[in-house]
Parts: C-alpha cells; structure tokens; sequence
C-alpha cells in the first residue's frame, strides 16, 4: 500500500474498499482475549488447514475479527453474509461446518444458541436476547473487522470522518460540534470532552499532547481492551480528529501491560495508518502533522488517574498531584495535555459521520450516546453489552444478561468499579447515566458491572474493595494512606467476629474524611464501596457485628461446615478431598466433620454430589 | 557470562537511547530479560542514565510488574479481579498458598513456582481465572481443580 498525498487521492482509494463486494461466504472467527482462554485459536488453525488444502472443497473467505461481546459463549463462529451464529465451537465441528453449512448452505443445530428462557434457537445473532436489546454503535464494527488490516476498516467508512474534518472544518466548529452532540467522557467522571478540548486549545504553549487513557484498571471491565483489540483504528481516527480540532502533533497511547493482544493490535494498526499517511507528517497533503506512540504502563491502579499517567508516561513512578492548575493547562512535561479514555475517542468519528443532532438523540437529557458495559459475576450471560444511556440496570441484568444462573436469587450489582458502590434490588429501575448513578451514591465508573447474588457477602465485598486499593493507593496523602488502613482494620474485624455496634458510625466519619480531603479521585471515590453497602445492605452489617453470623455464608471466621445426615449417603468423595482429613464415618454411614480440624476450604461442599454438606 | 550480560543492558540502553522518560520501560525490559530486577544492574541503570538510584528503586518497587525477588520456574497468577473474587476466586488463592506452602507475591523455596495476584486480566466469563506461565488459561477454577492443576505442571515437566 503506498502513501496517499491528498484528500481527493484518499477518496478514490476508500471507495475501491467499500465497493468491494465478494460472492463467497465468509467464515468470521471471534478472537479476542476471551476467545483465546476458550480455544478460539484451535478453531482458527482448524480453518486454516482447510483452507491450506488442495483439491475440492467448498470456497469461503475466512476472517479472523476482535471481541464480539458474548463472552459466555465463546469461540463464536459467524457465517456471512446470511448472518449465522454459532457458538462454543470446537476444532471438532470446522470440517462440519464447512461441508454442511458452506457447502450444503444447511444449519448444523447443536451448535446454534439456545435461549435458556424459551427453550428456542437461535439461527442469527440478532435473534439472541443478549443481543436484542443492545445498540451497538462503537463495539459493531468488532464483528466485521480484522484489525490487522486498515482496508477491513475503510471499507466500512473508516478515516472518512477525518478526511471530512481535513476538508476545511474549523477547529471551532468542530470543538463546538462535538458540544453539541454532548459527549461525557467514558473513563469515569463524565467530564464534558469538548470543555477539556476547548480549554486545551486555548492553552499557551507550543507543543500540545493528547492522551488516549487505555489503562483500564478498574477490575471486572474490559471493554476499552476490547474496542483496542478489535477495532484500534476508530480510537486512532477519534485521537486525530481531536488533535486537529486542539492544534496538536504529538499524541500518546498509555496501555496497560496486561493486554498484550490490544498492545500488538494498536501498534500494528499505527504503523498502518502512518504508510498510508493517515498518520505523520503532513497528513493526506493538508498540512497537517500528529504522530502516536505508545506508552506501556507497568500495572498501577492509580495511573489511570490522569496526572498519575503523566507522570508514569515522564517515566517517574505514578503518583498524582493536585489539581490546581488543570492538565489542559499543564499536563505531560509540563504542556497543555488533553487526556480522553479509549471509548471517548471512538465515539468522535461517529459523531462527525452521523452528526451531532442524530448523536444527540441517543440517551437521556444529561448523558448522550451510548455506553459499553462489561456484564460480569453472577449473571448468565456473561459479556461486553452496548446500551443506549437510560436504560434500566434491569434491563441490562435480566433482559440482556438473563438474569442470575442456579436459580438464586439477585443481590446487587457493583457499578463504578473500586470508586463506584454497590446498588440494591429496590434501585434496579433506575436509568442508567452519570447523574443518575452519582445521586444514588455510585458511579458510571469506567463501565463495570458486577452482579452479585445471595451469596455474596456485603461485607466482604467492602473488605474487598478496600484490600484492593489499599495496595493500589500509592501512599503520599496522608487521608488515603491512613484513612484506607484504618477502615480495612475495622471491616476486617467486622468479618472475624469483633465488630462493635460503634464501628458503623466511625466508617462513616473516616468515609467522610477521605472524601473531603484527599488529593486525587482514588482517594476522594475510594469510601463509596463501603458506603454504599453500609447504606444498602446494613442489615448485614448488623448480623455480623451483633449476631456474629455471615448470612452469605462467606466470611471464614463466622460460618461452620455441617454434614446433614439424611442427606449423606457415605459415599466418602468428600473424606478423600479434605486436606485435613477432618471428614471421617463408615462406608455407606452418614460422615462427621471435626471442627477442630476444618480448615473451612469448601472442598467437601464443592465435591458432594447429594448436597448433604451445608454452611450454617 | 558477565559480557553477555552487559551486551544485552548495552543494547536496552541504546533502544531507548537514555532518555530518563523511558526509565519504567528500561526496567520492563531488564525484567523481561532476567525476570527480575538484579541489584547490580539497578546501580548500573542508575549510573549510566544518571539518576540517583533511590529514584531507581523507587520506580522499581512503584511498579506492580516489576520485581526486586527472582520468579520460580513456573509463573502462576491467580486474578482477583472483582467478577472472579464474587465467584470464589479467593479459595483458590487460599489453596494454592496451602499447596505450594508459600504466600502470593512469593516463589518457593525450591524455586520451582511463584504464586501472584493480578487485578483481573479481562476473561470475567470464565472466571475465576488462573494463569499459568503467561499463557496457559483455567477457566472456572475451584479449590478442589487447585492439586490436579499443579500436579499437571509438574508432570509435564517430568515428561
């Protein structure tokens, strides 16, 4: 592919790749890093033998594309263009698939989903429940594209934003389009990009950076690693067009390192966009200048804040600083730096292809657009979910997620991550957007969220989160540093049995604290996971710290295994297992756990198959 | 050995031409070479990139993938992101301590495995997720899959 040198050369070139069209069938693998853990790379070498063999077979084409969300499921196999889903395939089912379906054009059923509720088949993706409801505006194209090839993503009307924006736009004009349609960033505050944009273009200073946040730390969400995996040339795009409209030529990619498929997939994809000229000096002949690099983070919570990310990027360890001067006026080295999160960046073409008045129209007053959420925890469908902003967190659990698995019932759901709460059954019709979820004490956060069900322990959950960022906080304010450490000792007693009714009222006044006096967003956010389930779930609090008991039959310290008798058949399975052998009784009698010896693993209740071992 | 050594630090340096913003990525790279972060080559880096070797190790024990103790043979991370931990990801932790006798953040006395937490690495659908040397994925893991795993690993070894 050779470069392009002008805006009427790259017209030509983007329109011979979306004018293709092709007679034969595809095949489309899913392959992101999910597809990986369960096998997608087998299938894919499956169909490259085939496709390697001489002699008579059915012609296809075969494409090898990102995440397509329904992780549960995976490897999922598309066959286009009739749009037929198959899913958990195996090695075993490719030459049947493509001797049946390819060849006889029949359906190989066993391989199609089957809707848990109906009992019915599920011949097309769309047909899917999890799919139904889902707008799939960003994460769409992950289906369609293989990201090692820029032409997938031309041919489906990529760079066509930025050579509309090239033509002659005003960076004005653009910066107040982009008001226009609303876009709140993704990462977390829901800041609005064009303020962040405008107040960097208007900035002194020479050299300029924006800074695309893929330092998706929040556990439990992926979805920025899959929009990276799977289709980095729409935030590569987003982050050129925001350069333009800020008046800036050098850019960085802070990705954390724990992605390598998504930090091959955008270097790949850079160096693509810089043969053709979409990216370098003087892009597509109008003058204008931007260049990417890649900064490779070294597994730090915090330096998803943005000062902390500077600073990791300068090569110092990754510690915020204050906020008095803002990062558009000194950032990175010092320089008006404007920093948007991965999905933020892939929304901007979307709004100059579409227009800020149809992007508008998605989603509620306050929150425009659409959001990808990555559904996880104890929830049937497990997946990344594309949702217009309003939705209910109802519909978002049980219509597209399908609800919780083995018929237990629902809990919560964390939304927000380690700086977001947890939310009860009461509040599952609320809309989801920013302001929504900031009043009821959580957060948008990044887009996690965590269903839980009844045995999931509150309590545990806020030990959890506090464990977490209490090894994350880097330590140099003293209300973070402290106030974690203090709150972690006295939830920690809650769970073993040493909580005092007085404990609930020092959280909060330690809560408080933090969030009025710490330096950065992790400090000031990090009490809303405790906060929340206090004010939630105190009822759970009240079992441990007054009746010693954990209701979810999770902390250690609080719970006991018993055998029921009349439900053990003696089998001895469990006896076998115990590494402490604390299980004994005769063969075919009813067994007898020592209690001085239970070590509480849970291996016996996992192993009885008649379900005789209980938690009291 | 020594000369070897010093080639590879040579040809790192050079890659990132000493510029002092490329420090985290120096030490990422030594530590993909040795596994760690060996003392003496931690003075060497802050000689030649002339900064002060507190600020040296202070990025070095910033860092969550960096290192300052040599990893075992066989690297196993257990992720404890959210979706796994709801899902019983700490009893799995719990029995790997048991069986290989040692913490998480720790290598065995026999060098053999190091035991780790990661913050989730994205595969909440099969969670809880343990990895084994970098690359090998279990999905839905238990407590009692935590013996048969590890005895897996040895026996290949044995092969």
């Amino acid at each position: 592919m050779k470069k392009i040198h002008s805006l009427a050369e790259f017209s030509r070139f983007q329109k011979t790749w979306s004018a293709r069209k092709n007679g034969d069938p595809t095949v489309v693998v899913s392959s992101g890093t999910c597809g990986h853990a369960r096998g997608s790379e087998d299938v894919i070498i499956a169909f490259e033998k085939v496709l390697s063999r001489r002699g008579k077979r059915p012609q296809f084409d075969f494409k090898v594309t990102g995440c397509h969300g329904f992780c549960e499921v995976e490897p999922i196999v598309r066959i286009e263009p009739r749009g037929i889903f198959y899913q958990r395939v195996t090695p075993a089912d490719v030459e049947e698939i493509i001797s049946e379906t390819i060849g006889e054009g029949k359906i190989v059923d066993r391989l199609l989903f089957r809707d848990p509720v109906t009992g019915e088949k599920c011949l097309h993706g769309k047909d899917i429940p999890f799919y139904r409801k889902q707008k799939l505006l960003i994460s769409g194209n992950n289906m369609r594209i293989n990201p090692a090839h820029i032409e997938d993503y031309l041919a489906l009307g990529g760079y066509t934003a930025l050579a509309k924006v090239l033509k002659g736009v005003k960076p004005e004009r653009l910066i107040d389009e982009v008001k226009k349609a609303g876009l709140r960033g993704r990462g977390g505050g829901g800041f609005f990009a064009w303020k962040k944009w405008e107040s960097c273009r208007n900035a002194h200073g020479k050299i300029k950076y924006v800074i695309c946040n893929a330092d998706e730390g929040d556990p439990g969400a992926y979805m920025d690693r899959s929009l990276l995996e799977g289709n980095p040339h729409s935030i590569l795009e987003g982050m050129i067009i925001g350069a333009y409209a800020i008046g800036v030529s050098e850019g960085y990619i802070y990705v954390r390192r724990e992605y390598p498929l998504a930090i091959q997939n955008v270097e790949t994809a850079i160096e693509q966009a810089r043969r053709l000229g979409l990216l370098g000096k003087d892009i597509l002949g109008t003058g204008f200048s931007f260049d990417v690099k890649i900064a490779i983070g070294g597994g730090a919570f915090v330096c998803g804040e943005s000062t902390a990310l500077m600073s990791s990027i300068e090569g110092k360890r990754g510690e915020p600083r204050a906020k008095y001067v803002h990062t558009v006026e000194k950032g990175l080295w010092n320089r008006p730096s404007n920093l948007n999160n991965v999905e933020t960046w892939a929304n901007v073409p979307l709004i100059i292809n579409k227009g800020a008045k149809w992007y508008s129209r998605i989603g509620t007053a306050g929150s425009k657009g659409t959001k990808i959420f990555s559904l996880v925890g104890k929830i049937q469908n497990t997946g990344l979910v594309e949702v217009p902003m309003g939705i209910t967190l109802r519909e978002i659990i049980f219509d597209i997620g399908g609800g919780i698995p083995d018929g237990k019932k629902f809990k919560a759901v964390q939304t927000g991550g380690p700086s977001g709460g947890c939310l009860p059954e009461s509040l599952l019709d609320l809309p989801v957007d920013f302001d929504r979820l900031s009043e009821v004490g959580s957060m948008m956060g990044s887009g996690g969220m965590i269903v839980m069900d009844e045995t999931t322990c509150m309590v545990d959950i806020a030990k959890y989160f506090l464990n977490f960022l209490l090894d994350e906080s880097c330590g140099m304010c003293f209300p973070c540093r402290e106030g974690l450490d203090q709150l972690l000792t006295i939830v920690t007693a809650i769970t073993v049995g040493k909580g005092k009714p007085e404990d609930l009222q020092l959280l909060q006044e330690i809560g408080g604290m933090m969030k009025d006096a710490s330096l950065c967003a992790l400090g000031r956010t990090a009490p809303n996971p405790l906060l929340s389930t206090m004010r939630y779930f105190q009822d759970e609090y009240e079992a441990h710290i007054l009746k010693k008991k954990c209701p979810a039959g999770v902390c250690k310290a609080l719970i006991c295994y018993e055998i029921w008798k009349d439900k053990c058949a003696g089998c001895a399975a469990c006896a076998k297992l115990c590494p402490e052998k604390a299980i004994s009784g005769a063969k075919n009698r009813p067994h007898e756990i020592d209690l001085a010896k239970c070590i509480k693993c849970g291996i016996c209740k996992d192993t009885c198959k008649y379900g005789a071992i209980q938690v009291i | 050995m020594m000369k070897r050594e010093e080639i590879m630090l040579e040809k790192i340096f050079k890659k990132y031409k000493l510029q002092k913003s490329a420090l985290v990525q120096i030490l990422q790279d030594i530590q993909a070479e040795y596994g760690y972060l060996p003392e003496d080559v931690l003075r060497q880096v802050s000689q030649k990139m002339k900064i002060p070797l507190i600020e040296v190790f202070g990025v070095a024990t910033f860092y969550k993938s960096l290192s300052l103790i040599p990893r075992g043979r066989h690297h196993i991370q257990v992720c404890t992101g959210t979706a796994c931990h709801v899902r019983g990801a700490k009893r799995v932790l719990e029995e790997f301590e048991r069986d290989l006798c040692t913490c998480a953040g720790q290598t065995t006395e026999d060098q053999e495995f190091s035991l780790e937490t990661v913050n989730c690495v994205g595969a909440c659908a099969l969670g809880p997720m343990v990895i084994v040397d970098g690359g090998k994925y279990h999905g839905h893991m238990t407590a009692t899959k935590v013996k048969p795993c590890i005895r897996k690993i040895t026996s290949k070894e044995a092969e």
